[in-house]
């Protein structure tokens, strides 16, 4: 007997979605395989990989982090232009860490002017990350998405406690996308996406935020939420969880101990900076390996190594 | 192709005997469909019918073993291609590679790096489990680094990668009694190796330059009546090696073809190029997917920590929840006036809260009593962590005589139980922690007086 190649075809595929405008519009989705079985089908549009900036100077980042950006992260503007032109990732994540109403708590006009100020400075699609506290989201959103109309961002993430606001001010007023997020739970995912089309906001203006965990931290509930996500998008052409995945990656990695502990406080475990990159890295490949088509990465080391681990799958 | 219980049963002796341990024929029948004991437990099957089991009812990818002792290992025995459809059963095994082309600077720092990195994670030892000692062309200086190695006191399985069949004859003399993996036999030379670890049933490596070719080869190999086989993926680029991995494990499971049913073998060293996070990216890839042995270039903490803690995760059975040991945990060296925090035994609330207090820098006693592994709200639900519980566990653990401090932190969504804690332990000031870990840095820092 010879080896035959094993092929698996499936009847769903996941949405295609924009990003963006003009020459820089990143495309998402599109598949109906499992990430790089080219083997079965078509494998899509590819990972997309965004870096994270914050909207403060970060100070609680890793020192090797703020010596990369050195003193363009003390104007978010100058920030997001490095980025672009020093990094060139596909997407810049701006995150408003300073309108935490546990922290600075920024006025949402504060955060609106300075989005629009970064919008119009660069050219690549831009992703707003919010406070995690959803009813300062849910103003925040609405502002944002109000200041960079037709600019065609996304607005990350859309809970079950703001979506109606933040979806029909993102997508149905202003055009933009929205990000659904729900806390790695495939009925819980499901259930958010058909709440959001109850609005009349159509799949193809819905990304998924299944929810994330570092490597060592319970991932294998990611891993298996985004395994029987797929399986039901690709195998049983269930439409509500056919919308492309975002992960992003580094909202938690840096915080474990794995990242976070200095060498003075575990002096066996060797360089921090290299920690934090590796633990990155690695979630940001598993994740991607399960299904992810866009990473939030903080680290511009661990884009660089993502990218090129693409690829070397490609 | 997969025999059904009934069909299994038909061909049972239908006597009912229990001496396989079951009440009924039916219901052992059953057990073996599910692949969840051995037909051989029947003594009373005809040799017709137990020849027609066997073949079907044996598991569609052959556990390999190899080490000795306390570095023995397992590969393989893989049942599902997704972790949710049942559980991955044996966890890949991380190898760092040496060979004789290596000054012995190199060897020594990663040999160095080999013992630093050995340390345990919930219950798991977490270290690098086999020495690949790969031969370059220097005889003398590989037989020498096989014995340094073995000198080393190293706890390690050993795998030779030597395709010239007379330096592998010298170099299995040497590590022969730990039962090392001899790696690797291709289309030319397969027959001398075959011979050469027959005896011993040393776990074979098999490469070759394309999945047809290695299909060929494993087919061999098997005429001359050997299965304790490993599969090499390539190394010629990543793409390949994934597309090699993802079709010898579905080619088994899914189209039950026993040829590929097989461990696999992958240079995750040779494909990285040098670059490091690039092979921590690479060794991620494959521990997710079909991954059997990864071979490393090196393993120091910056590689360790992310993916033996991927690999615990992935290989947790989805029916049973990881837990973590009951007992009291010291968080930022605490001393006898600092206060106690409870919480439950499950390992995801363990590493967050854990995790949290670290962040405070407050030194505090994390108490962990046993709670049946469940989060903090499905616990009390289940009376797993009552007021009770937490009582016994404050007065049997000796937390009294470590802290002098009477403050007892109790999760912020079991609020209710404050009163039944506290008529349990009245010299204890009960106090209700935040409902979310996040906030517990704040929360400790403000009680503690800290800014």
């Amino acid at each position: 007997m010879a080896f035959k190649t094993s092929v698996q075809k499936y009847s769903g595929s996941i949405y295609n979605l924009e990003l963006g405008t003009g020459e820089n519009t990143l495309a998402l989705g599109g598949q109906n395989v499992f990430p790089f079985y080219s083997f079965d089908g078509d494998t899509g549009s590819g990972v997309k990989i965004g870096l994270e900036i914050l909207d403060i100077y970060p100070e609680n980042w890793a020192d090797g982090l703020k010596s990369i950006y050195g003193s363009a992260a003390e104007n978010t503007v100058e920030w997001a232009k490095y980025t672009e032109e020093k990094f060139a990732p596909d997407f810049i994540c701006l995150r408003f860490e300073g309108a935490d109403p546990n922290g600075l708590n920024k006025s949402v006009e504060e955060c609106a002017t300075l989005a629009k100020k970064v919008a119009n400075a660069v050219k690549l699609p831009l992703v707003i990350a919010g406070t995690q506290n959803y009813e300062k989201d849910l103003k925040l959103f609405e502002k944002v998405a109000e200041e960079l109309e037709g600019k065609n961002i996304l607005l990350l993430s859309a809970v079950e406690d703001n979506y109606k606001t933040v979806a029909a001010a993102g997508v149905t007023a202003y055009k933009h996308k929205v990000a659904a997020e729900s806390s790695v739970d495939i009925n819980l995912a499901k259930q958010l996406n058909i709440l959001i089309n109850q609005l009349e906001v159509k799949n193809e203006n819905i990304i998924m935020n299944v929810g994330t965990a570092p490597v060592g931290y319970g991932f294998e509930y990611v891993a298996s939420t985004i395994d029987r996500i797929r399986l039901a998008a690709l195998g049983q052409n269930d439409k509500t969880l056919q919308m492309p995945i975002i992960t992003p990656v580094s909202f938690d990695t840096w915080n474990v101990k794995e990242s976070a502990s200095t060498e003075e406080d575990s002096p066996e475990w060797g360089c921090q900076e290299e920690r934090g990159i590796a633990m990155e890295v690695s979630t940001a490949a598993s994740v991607i390996a399960v299904g992810s088509d866009a990473v939030v990465l903080r680290h511009p080391r661990s884009a660089e190594t993502i990218r090129a681990f693409m690829d070397n799958l490609k | 192709m997969a025999m059904s219980g009934l069909d299994i049963y038909k061909l049972t002796p239908k006597t009912n005997c229990k001496e396989c341990g079951f009440p009924t024929c039916m219901a052992f029948a059953m057990k073996v469909a599910a692949g969840g004991v051995e037909i051989s437990k029947c003594s009373h099957m005809s040799d017709d019918a137990m020849a027609k089991l066997s073949e079907s009812t044996a598991p569609l990818m052959k556990v390999v073993t190899f080490g000795k002792g306390e570095t023995e290992c397992k590969l393989g025995g893989e049942i599902v291609l997704f972790r949710h459809e049942k559980t991955f059963v044996n966890r890949n095994r991380f190898a760092v590679l040496l060979s004789d082309a290596m000054s012995q600077e190199q060897i020594d720092a990663k040999i160095a790096n080999m013992k630093n990195v050995d340390y345990v994670r919930i219950g798991e030892e977490m270290r690098v489990e086999i020495a690949a000692l790969q031969y370059v062309g220097n005889k003398d200086a590989y037989l020498s680094l096989v014995n340094k190695v073995k000198a080393s006191g190293l706890k390690v399985a050993y795998m030779l990668v030597c395709p010239d069949i007379s330096v592998l004859k010298e170099a299995l003399e040497l590590v022969k009694d730990e039962l090392p993996i001899v790696f690797g036999a291709d289309s030319n030379n397969y027959q001398e190796m075959v011979a050469l670890v027959k005896d011993l049933k040393l776990p074979l490596g098999l490469k070759a330059p394309s999945l047809a070719e290695l299909y060929d080869l494993v087919e061999n190999v098997q005429k001359l009546d050997y299965k304790e086989l490993l599969l090499d993926i390539g190394s010629a680029s990543a793409r390949e090696a994934f597309t090699n991995a993802v079709q010898i494990r579905r080619t088994a499971l899914k189209e039950q073809d026993r040829t590929f049913g097989y461990p696999s073998v992958v240079f995750v060293n040779e494909l990285a190029k040098g670059d490091k996070f690039m092979e921590v990216a690479l060794a991620s890839l494959f521990t997710m997917k079909y991954g059997s042995l990864i071979v490393m270039d090196d393993m120091d903490y910056a590689r360790a920590l992310p993916l033996f803690g991927l690999r615990q995760n992935i290989y947790t059975d989805p029916q049973k929840p990881m837990r973590v040991e009951p007992e009291f945990y010291p968080i930022n060296n605490p001393g006898d006036n600092s206060p106690v925090l409870i919480t439950v035994d499950f390992a995801l609330t363990y590493f967050v809260v854990s995790g949290e207090v670290e962040r405070s820098k407050v030194p505090a006693w994390l108490g962990i009593p046993d709670a049946g592994g469940y989060s903090v709200l499905t616990a009390w639900a289940a009376g797993k962590f009552s007021g009770s519980v937490i009582a016994k566990f404050i007065k049997e653990s000796g937390i009294e005589s470590k802290t002098k401090c009477r403050k007892l932190i109790i999760p912020g969504k079991v609020a209710v139980l404050k009163g039944d804690i506290q008529d349990s332990l009245p010299d204890w000031e009960v106090i209700i922690g935040p409902d979310e870990a996040m906030h517990l840095p704040k929360f400790l820092r403000t009680m503690e007086g800290i800014n």
